[in-house]
């Protein structure tokens, strides 16, 4: 490694901290580190790839023909936290994920926030997410967002920053869960002494929740399903996976039929009726009738259903317009105006480039900052200042100039790194976490852990998976003994 | 259970048989060609091949003329043929991934194992198709796969409709594929009184059984030299072969009774079903060859294929 790169990554915050003197929820993993024979790394790799391929644990890339079906890469060093630095994050997570619930039930109620000029009317009422046919449309204890997945991302061991919230149908927690599986069966002694917090309740606590939301008159044992766009959609797997766990159908748009506003799946011995579906499908494909007409991976008639009370929807219908990253900017206001508290995650300082001060800040900045599209995801679309070329930069400002509302600016955050396993050894790469927030009628929860994503590129930023991110299994450890940070 | 799904794996297992018996139709057929005594008929038995199969018709359609490297590639690689192995066990493959829940584990880490063996296999040899050690090594994993699929099935799966629903296409492929090939090679198999053997006579007779994999099993249950009316008797009458017709009917009659008795309801395909077994079980051998074998075979492929459609409706296509 040469000189300048090693004094350009220890300007990161690493989570195992500095070489030499570990901080402490690391100890262990620094030893194992230091004392693991060379080509161990390696084959305990190979082995989880194997492991991933046979089972069948892929994802697919779309404009990809080559290899439909890939492998997210997985690291076998974990990211580690402790559990005093998990119990601030909790806190944080289930205060947002409140706050959000209430905003969509305002949204789609009475909107007193609007009214009282906290958000701008058009970012919600011009927003694409917005879906007019749930303003008066009842949900079961107005719980909107049943599964959130917060991206989380830190600079130093203090401050927790949310990168993102993603409240549509977010992906990613068969990875936690998968890699859980992997770390026990690849790494069983290095497990073992850590008295890792288990993730594996999560499909119960799922089912729970799902159970929980069930339409009123139904009684305790609702049919529920699991709705996938089917198996060449990219995160196929995932959706099978949890239909599995949680012991529900996995069902296609085809498979569903809708009589008199009530929901039926087609069975082997006529019409089923169900209750809950946890969908997988966008709002835009759901229902042809109400959405896309060209849609076949809907349902014809389920809105009505829904409108009717007769189906739950997890997440319900218009989510969207609560995770846009316009939305994003006024999270800390949204928060104080429903819990009158303040937020306990911080926000990545943002720039809203609709407002004229700030594009002309960023137009001036752009090598030193990330732009993003307000409703874009999966890292398309974004710009990211510091690795753009200047021909990149220079086109990207036209976009920006063009369509300002469209976008958002922020600075580049030095993402911490975490030790992760390279051709050339192990060495620093950034990560960010995904926890996943389940809310059902008496609360939300969080399973302690989440799913770390790893960017194996040196020194990209950028951790999807759509663009070469692996991922890493996430301990949460009790730290209480251990002393130190 | 989701009537697609239930879909999926009946035409998973069809599919797993299905390459099975190609794969052994193209073994023995090479088998047979290469003895000497029929140089001359090699095609003739290429195109027996392709009727055995079920993929005469599609063949002459796509390719033409009959040569033995063209028949094994359509029968063998072809996309453009549905009943390819490649395409059985992909299709397969897909059944399985759609319905993944449906399946335990080592149910689907057998097929998803044995679909990644052939992806490399096909892979490395791309350029070589005829290269007999990827052929061999190509067959040998349809054999295989099926059997391990089946074993898997068998092993770990809860005795509920998904497990009979995938049994139901299982028999219903294997009772078709026995019948084609004694559809095909009815004209040698003879009547006691008729026989006039010969050794080239011989090997079409044994042939016939190593396409259905009972060679051993012949010796076993007759203790005789191999004669064509007892091969008959055995791939048509014998309850203890498991591919032989009635067998696999009583199978069905089985599968499809569990599935009426969970569901509380008999239909047209339990009727059906019990109509052949029965018919199947009152007939002898000598009955059969004096109503003509050729007739009994081809009314007994469309009785099954009717059963199949009546599967189809009853429980399939909700």
């Amino acid at each position: 490694m040469s000189q300048s790169q090693s004094q350009s990554q220890s300007k990161y915050f690493d989570e195992m901290g500095p070489g030499g003197s570990p901080r402490a929820v690391y100890g262990r993993v620094a030893k194992w580190l230091a004392d693991a024979p060379d080509d161990l790394l390696d084959s305990r790799r190979q082995q989880a790839e194997l492991m991933f391929r046979r089972m069948g644990i892929t994802f697919a890339v779309y404009g990809d023909n080559e290899s439909t079906e890939r492998l997210i890469p997985f690291d076998i060093v974990p990211r580690i936290l402790g559990q005093s630095e998990w119990a601030r994050l909790e806190a944080g997570l289930i205060q947002r994920v409140q706050a959000l619930n209430m905003f969509l039930a305002d949204i789609y109620g009475k909107a007193d926030i609007l009214r009282a000029g906290i958000v701008p009317s058009d970012l919600i009422y011009r927003n694409a997410a917005f879906r007019p046919e749930m303003v008066g449309t009842p949900v079961p204890h107005n719980v909107y967002v049943q599964i959130a997945g917060i991206d989380i991302v830190r600079v130093d061991d203090r401050d927790f920053y949310v990168l993102e919230d993603n409240v549509r149908t977010p992906s990613g927690v068969s990875y936690m869960l998968e890699n859980r599986e992997a770390m026990m069966r690849l790494l069983p002694d290095l497990f073992a002494a850590h008295g890792v917090a288990p993730v594996d309740a999560y499909p119960n606590e799922l089912l729970a929740c799902l159970k929980s939301l069930a339409p009123r008159g139904v009684g305790n044992d609702p049919v529920i399903a699991v709705l996938t766009p089917g198996q060449y959609n990219s995160a196929y797997y995932e959706h099978s996976f949890l239909a599995d766990k949680l012991g529900v159908e996995l069902v296609e748009g085809r498979d569903l039929l809708v009589r008199d506003d009530i929901v039926y799946m087609r069975t082997t011995q006529g019409p089923k009726r169900v209750d809950v579906i946890y969908r997988r499908v966008d709002d835009d494909f759901l229902d042809p009738l109400a959405f896309r007409p060209d849609s076949t991976l809907g349902v014809p008639g389920l809105m009505n259903a829904y409108q009717a009370g007769n189906v739950t929807l997890a997440n319900a219908v218009g989510t969207g317009v609560a995770d846009d990253k316009a939305i994003y900017t006024y999270m800390p206001e949204i928060i104080r105006f429903y819990l009158g508290a303040d937020a306990l995650l911080k926000n990545v300082p943002t720039w809203r480039c609709r407002e004229p001060d700030a594009l002309k800040y960023a137009l001036e900045h752009l090598p030193e900052l990330v732009v993003k599209e307000v409703n874009g995801s999966g890292g398309y679309g974004m710009l990211v200042g510091p690795h753009a070329s200047k021909a990149e930069i220079e086109v990207f400002a036209r976009k920006l100039a063009h369509d300002p509302s469209n976008f958002i600016a922020q600075p580049t955050l030095s993402l911490s790194t975490c030790p992760t396993a390279t051709a050339t050894g192990v060495a620093p790469r950034h990560v960010d976490l995904r926890p996943f927030v389940l809310t059902g009628a008496s609360g939300s929860r969080v399973v302690p852990g989440g799913l770390t994503r790893v960017a194996l590129k040196e020194g990209s930023l950028v951790v999807n998976s759509s663009q070469g991110g692996g991922t890493k299994d996430t301990w949460v450890i009790d730290d209480s003994r251990l002393g130190g940070v | 259970m989701l009537a697609r799904t239930a879909d999926n794996l009946y035409w998973l297992a069809r599919y797993m048989e299905r390459a099975d018996y190609i794969a052994r139709i193209v073994n023995t057929t090479r088998r047979l060609a290469a003895l000497p005594s029929v140089h001359e008929a090699e095609r003739a038995e290429w195109q027996s091949a392709l009727l055995s199969a079920g993929a005469a018709q599609l063949y002459a359609e796509a390719r033409g003329a009959v040569t033995p490297a063209s028949v094994i590639d359509f029968l063998v690689f072809d996309p453009a043929n549905p009943s390819s192995i490649v395409n059985c066990i992909e299709s397969g493959r897909t059944n399985a991934r759609a319905v993944r829940t449906a399946l335990t584990a080592e149910t689907w880490d057998t097929i998803n194992s044995g679909w990644l063996e052939l992806t490399k296999l096909l892979q490395m040899n791309s350029s070589a198709r005829s290269d007999s050690d990827t052929l061999g090594a190509i067959l040998d994993l349809a054999m295989k796969l099926s059997l391990d699929v089946d074993g898997s099935c068998y092993r770990t799966m809860l005795r509920n409709d998904a497990y009979w629903f995938g049994r139901l296409g299982l028999y219903l492929e294997r009772a078709d594929n026995t019948a084609r090939i004694l559809d095909v090679k009815y004209n040698i198999l003879l009547p006691e009184t008729e026989v006039v053997g010969g050794t080239l006579d011989y090997f079409q007779w044994t042939a016939i059984l190593r396409a259905v994999s009972a060679l051993t099993a012949y010796n076993w249950v007759y203790r005789d030299s191999v004669k064509p009316w007892l091969i008959a008797d055995l791939l048509i009458l014998r309850p203890e072969m498991p591919r032989s017709l009635i067998s696999c009917y009583d199978n069905m009659q089985r599968f499809l009774d569990a599935i009426a008795r969970a569901y509380g309801r008999q239909g047209a395909s339990q009727r059906l079903g019990r109509q052949v077994l029965t018919r199947l079980e009152n007939t002898s051998i000598n009955q059969v060859f004096s109503e003509g074998l050729h007739e009994f075979i081809t009314g007994f492929i469309d009785d099954n294929n009717r059963l199949g459609a009546e599967i189809v409706e009853q429980y399939l296509l909700q």
